[in-house]
């Protein structure tokens, strides 16, 4: 078992190892541990930190070090990333990857330093201007985030996308035993701006702009197709299924063994991609079992925005006449005696489905 | 003797209105950037508006920058790629308005970039609304009685912020106008160069252009009306030398 660690500095270093050459960034709470540690780390390494004046700034730093086929890091918290979305919007029209951390804090504007799960909808439909997706991973654990953080490079290069590392205030604060990855080379990738135009550009003045989005398109319908990820317990005989990702999934791996100790068939779907959403965990189940009786959503923001997801894809497999709860629990990490008592509630009708 | 007239093989294209300055900074850039031996090893961070049709006027790698934020997009070049010519080039609007912040920051940590700004004192691709360059008095889209200076604020003038209160390698302003202008502003481009090739940090130079299309004037006019009024409110020559 590897030693304690910090979750903001274990992602950090788990970047490290990935091979970033660059991480810029602008501090905000809670992330802000993620640059301060890649401060003095990129130093003793011979790579770059850059303390960017703003945000916005940053990710497009961010974007001239992807242009160049140079893996880059660059963490924030909502208000910040809600900064960078213009950024996010013009490296998914050049196909420009890079993995982006987003340590979720409550709300909406300045929100507050909770931890929460308020951004998923922002997150899992682009975020900003076009049509466009990023893959969003979503670890519940320290070990969990560093393995996710270490691949998503990987993943990034593999679709020129986009890669978002959720966690939040929870996730990022806590300590936790963790073993780290080796070190991986520092790498160039073919396609990357090295001088020369080798790639000319297209007339910007005659695009086929139906061929471009269809291109793109492409790229997103093999996504769907092969980045759908999830846990999943105890589901096949299950009468409810919880849906929990992050911290919330990690508490009902939890609460679902405790009750099945105690006689309830519950089994949990726990997304670790957001987007693409888990669809392939709900045609598994629709299989095995088709007499499931509800679905139940456990997050940490209003209105439960990931339910919307559960009920798009429930319905496209066949399980459209289940109804859909979301247990909404604002902020924090939700306990286990109000879920139970939640739960109760949902099996007596007093808490009705939202789809 | 007659002299052969040659094209930079760097040059392509140039889509601007006739009349308009950009094309002059384009061929002076190319010409620099092939005399310095740049040719294969230059990444440029192009700004929106106008800027956009470096697309098709320039044959270098380039990357399409958000609105105004193309010196921060060419600090991520130049922390990726060390032996990379990184230059940004942008209108005013795009340097001097929106993108006030990433110019101004860039300066600040004294990237070793090269930032070109052409300023025809006008947002030129959106139809010539007022923009901070725009003169006291200006009748534009966007300041149809003439630019009140009491509610706008006076026209901005980013080099000799930069110049003077920050410590970039070079700083120099130009203008499009004639021959003798157009030769010194060749030695500002090439100066800013040669600033970057040696690391001596940020450097700038403006380009005060007509916009014929914009201004409602024939080019000639455009460029006469440059010369007369625009040129004698903004200082020309070099704000900060190199080595200074």
């Amino acid at each position: 078992m590897g030693d304690m660690i910090k979750g903001n500095i274990a992602v950090a270093e788990a970047a490290v190892r990935a091979g970033i050459e660059v991480y810029a960034g602008y501090p905000i709470t809670p992330s802000t541990e993620v640059m301060e540690y890649l401060s003095g780390r990129m130093e003793e390494l011979g790579r770059t930190f850059i303390q960017a004046e703003s945000e916005l700034a940053a990710i497009n730093m961010v974007m001239g070090v992807s242009a160049c086929g140079r893996r880059v890091l660059t963490a924030s918290s909502g208000p910040g990333i809600s900064l960078k979305q213009e950024g996010i919007s013009y490296m998914n029209q050049m196909n420009f990857p890079c993995v982006i951390l987003n340590v979720v804090r409550w709300g909406n504007g300045l929100g507050s330093l909770d931890g929460s799960q308020t951004d998923y909808l922002r997150e899992t439909r682009g975020g900003g201007n076009g049509d466009y997706r990023n893959i969003i991973l979503c670890p519940s654990t320290v070990q969990e985030s560093v393995d996710l953080m270490y691949e998503a490079y990987d993943i990034g290069e593999k679709y020129r996308c986009i890669v978002e590392v959720m966690t939040d205030s929870g996730l990022g604060q806590m300590m936790e035993p963790c073993e780290m990855p080796p070190f991986r080379e520092l790498k160039k990738c073919d396609w990357g701006l090295d001088g020369i135009y080798k790639v000319k550009r297209p007339d910007f003045l005659n695009r086929n702009i139906p061929a471009e989005s269809e291109t793109y398109m492409k790229k997103v319908r093999a996504m769907r197709e092969a980045e759908q990820r999830w846990a999943s317990v105890d589901v096949n005989d299950a009468e409810y299924v919880f849906v929990a990702f992050g911290l919330c999934g990690r508490v009902m791996e939890g609460l679902v063994d405790e009750l099945r100790r105690k006689g309830e068939k519950v089994g949990l779907i726990r997304p670790i991609t957001a987007w693409p959403f888990p669809e392939k965990a709900f045609a598994a189940l629709k299989a095995e079992n088709p007499d499931v009786k509800g679905f139940i959503t456990v997050e940490t923001n209003g209105e439960g925005q990931m339910a919307e997801d559960v009920a798009i894809y429930t319905r496209k497999h066949g399980l459209g006449n289940v109804p859909v709860y979301a247990l909404a629990y604002a902020c924090g990490v939700p306990k286990d005696a109000v879920v139970t008592a939640d739960f109760a509630k949902i099996k007596s009708g007093q808490i009705r489905e939202v789809f | 003797m007659a002299q052969e007239r040659r094209v930079p093989a760097l040059y392509n294209q140039a889509k601007f209105c006739g009349g308009c300055g950009h094309g002059v900074l384009v061929r002076l850039i190319c010409e620099c950037l092939e005399e310095l031996g740049q040719q294969k090893k230059t990444i440029c961070a192009a700004g929106v508006g106008c800027s956009c049709h470096l697309k098709t006027a320039i044959n270098v790698d380039l990357i399409q920058s958000p609105h105004g934020r193309a010196a921060a997009v060419a600090t991520g070049v130049r922390r990726a790629e060390k032996d990379m010519f990184v230059f940004t080039y942008q209108g005013d609007g795009d340097a001097y308005n929106i993108g006030l912040a990433e110019t101004l920051n860039a300066a600040y940590r004294r990237e070793n970039i090269c930032v070109f700004v052409v300023n025809n004192a006008n947002f030129g691709m959106t139809g010539g609304q007022m923009s901070w360059t725009t003169l006291p008095g200006q009748i534009t889209a966007t300041s149809p009685h003439g630019r009140d200076c009491a509610r706008t604020g006076d026209p901005i003038q980013v080099p000799e912020m930069i110049a003077f209160g920050l410590k970039p390698a070079y700083v120099a302003r130009g203008a499009v106008t004639t021959p003798a202008e157009i030769n010194k502003l060749k030695s500002y481009v090439r100066n800013a160069m040669e600033a970057q090739l040696n690391g001596e940090g940020y450097s700038l130079v403006e380009v005060l252009s007509a916009c014929p299309t914009n201004w409602g004037m024939t080019p000639a006019k455009a460029v006469r009306h440059l010369a007369e009024k625009v040129v004698p409110y903004y200082q020309l020559g070099e704000l900060k030398k190199r080595g200074e």
